[in-house]
């Protein structure tokens, strides 16, 4: 069984009400491997984070985590998957009535019986992964943006979850932080052998620590490879995301119904 | 034209299917709370620290509102009363308007504003800022683990606060009564005595408290619950927190006094 990959979308199509935001994904994420999303704003990459943790539903498709159909359990199923799992939020959600080290060893508080004084020893252990040891006593209100992206990441491994979807977490860091971020995503991917779903716009630095790549465009995986592949390959698709060009086959804006000049105009008028 | 015409019926349908709505689906949220209560009881120090947002910050809003609520009883009372000689039934009257009336609807209001529209603004700023979702990814169930202690607190802290603004009340009426105009302190309390029944006065006035209390804080969680997770949706929904808890305690009271006395 183990040679099933450990996460598998097949043929998912999504959408928010009317509006379709996924059709036709088909995404794999061996066991063991850390796999990228990449994408422009507003893509849907969140949204594909939100299928694989069972927070929303797909219209159509299947959604294949270790074996279980996420698109067809019960709550008790979810909450049962949920548990092997940690999600690192793009806005970090942070509980902003508890101090940093209440927010870290909140899982550890519900989901494990240990005495609070291993409590304490691990979330000492995970906020100095982060580099945040000496934050403990602060408020969530007191972090800054990047400080606050680094507890939420401390709390999301917290339990050493067998499989981890990060949001955006270089987002917000200086570039020491970033590679100490990027080596800790790496080490728990290769240590622990913890399967990962890393949604990024750094393209570079996500080049260099993951084993697989998706680009996600106009609801569609627009092109897929590993990082070999992307950096060399000729698809002006992907030269325009690795260079970041802002013309190219991706269109920077969203799209609209009237053209900018009718608007500009419109407000003239 | 037809439309035209339709327009404000068309309108009054719809706001009452959504009431309608609204109300079932409180009815459902009261359910699920009571269904994962268990696990909050069980971890006492989530619901006493609640306790103490809701209650323990309320004691100087209530204690300062009973006691000018008795002053004034007590000098409208007096004014009245002497009017037909009968002033020596002040602790009497002071104590009646309060235990049945004055106590839980005036408590029950302030902990609305003071208490309910604060459980609401949270709950929907959780909401807002996604840690509701942090909570249930991390196989936490919002419910059991904010709403159900929040819940609880209020319950139970409704009836105290009631009771101590009763007390501060009866206080109150008191130092107008006996010290500022001079009626004899004995009359006063042995009058308040012998017309207060312990069961039909009092029972039923933390009958009535505790009603408002479950009817408030559950106004509050769930419109924090289902608030629209931005700063406009929280601010409407505190908005809506005090407007209907207020609405709903008068109604209420109505109702419970028909029955009960
Ligand atoms: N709760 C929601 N209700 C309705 N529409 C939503 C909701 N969340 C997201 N959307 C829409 O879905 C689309 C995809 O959103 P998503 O958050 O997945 O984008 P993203 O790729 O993560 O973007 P970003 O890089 O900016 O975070 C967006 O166009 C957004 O407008
Ligand atoms: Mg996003």
């Amino acid at each position: 069984m183990s040679h099933d990959p450990y996460i598998e979308l097949r043929n998912v199509s999504f959408g928010y009400g009317e509006r379709q935001i996924l059709s036709n994904i088909n995404l794999r994420v061996p066991r063991g491997q850390l796999v990228a999303i990449m994408g422009g704003s507003g893509s849907g990459k969140t949204t594909l984070l939100r299928l694989i943790s069972g927070q929303v539903r797909p219209d159509s498709g299947e959604v294949w985590v270790d074996g279980k159909n996420v698109a067809t359990m019960n709550t008790r199923e979810l909450y049962a998957h949920r548990r092997k799992m940690g999600m690192l939020f793009q806005f970090g959600a942070l509980f902003t009535d508890l101090s940093v080290a209440d927010n870290v060893a909140f899982p550890l508080r519900e989901h494990t019986a240990l005495p609070e004084d291993m409590i304490r020893d691990l979330v000492t252990l995970k906020l100095s992964a982060v580099g945040l040891r000496g934050t403990q006593t602060l408020m969530p209100a007191e972090l800054s943006g990047g400080m606050a992206r680094r507890v939420a990441l401390a709390r999301a491994i917290a339990l050493d979850p067998e499989l981890m979807l990060y949001d955006e977490p270089f987002t917000g860091l200086d570039p020491i932080s970033l590679g100490v971020i990027a080596h800790l995503i790496k080490r728990l991917n290769q240590a622990l052998g913890t399967s990962a779903v890393m949604v990024t716009h750094d393209v570079q630095k996500s080049l260099e620590i993951v084993d697989y790549v998706y680009f996600v465009a106009h609801g569609e995986i627009a092109a897929e490879g590993s990082p070999e592949t992307v950096r060399h390959s000729d698809s002006p698709w992907l030269k325009q995301f690795v260079h970041g060009d802002p013309d190219g086959p991706v269109h920077f804006a969203y799209p609209a119904d009237t053209s900018l000049a009718d608007d500009l105009s419109a407000g003239a008028r | 034209m037809f439309n035209t015409l339709a327009s404000p019926f068309r309108k009054l349908g719809e706001l009452t299917i959504n009431a309608v709505w609204r109300l079932g689906f409180a009815t459902r949220f009261l359910g699920a709370i009571l269904m994962y209560s268990g696990q909050s009881l069980m971890r006492l120090q989530m619901t006493i620290r609640e306790v103490y947002f809701a209650g323990v910050l309320s004691l100087i809003i209530i204690v300062v509102s009973g006691l000018f609520v008795g002053m004034v009883l007590g000098l409208q009372g007096y004014n009245t009363l002497s009017r037909f000689g009968s002033a020596d039934a002040l602790g009497a009257l002071v104590a009646l308007s309060l235990l049945r009336e004055l106590g839980p609807v005036l408590a029950a209001l302030l902990f609305a504003s003071r208490s309910g529209s604060a459980m609401t603004a949270e709950i929907g700023l959780m909401k807002a800022t996604e840690q509701l979702d942090a909570m249930r990814v991390m196989a936490v169930n919002p419910i059991a683990r904010v709403v159900a202690p929040r819940f609880w607190a209020g319950v139970i802290s409704m009836p105290v606060l009631a009771a101590l603004f009763n007390v501060m009340g009866v206080f109150g009426g008191y130092l107008i009564g006996v010290v500022m105009i001079g009626l004899d302190a004995g009359t006063f309390w042995s009058q308040m005595q012998a017309n207060v029944d312990l069961h039909s006065d009092v029972i039923n006035g933390l009958i009535k408290s505790l009603v408002f209390g479950i009817a408030v804080t559950l106004i509050a969680v769930f419109e924090g619950y289902d608030a629209t997770p931005t700063a406009s949706g929280v601010s409407s929904a505190t908005t809506r927190t005090v407007v209907t808890s207020a609405l709903v305690i008068l109604a209420l009271d109505f109702v419970l006094t028909a029955f009960m006395f």
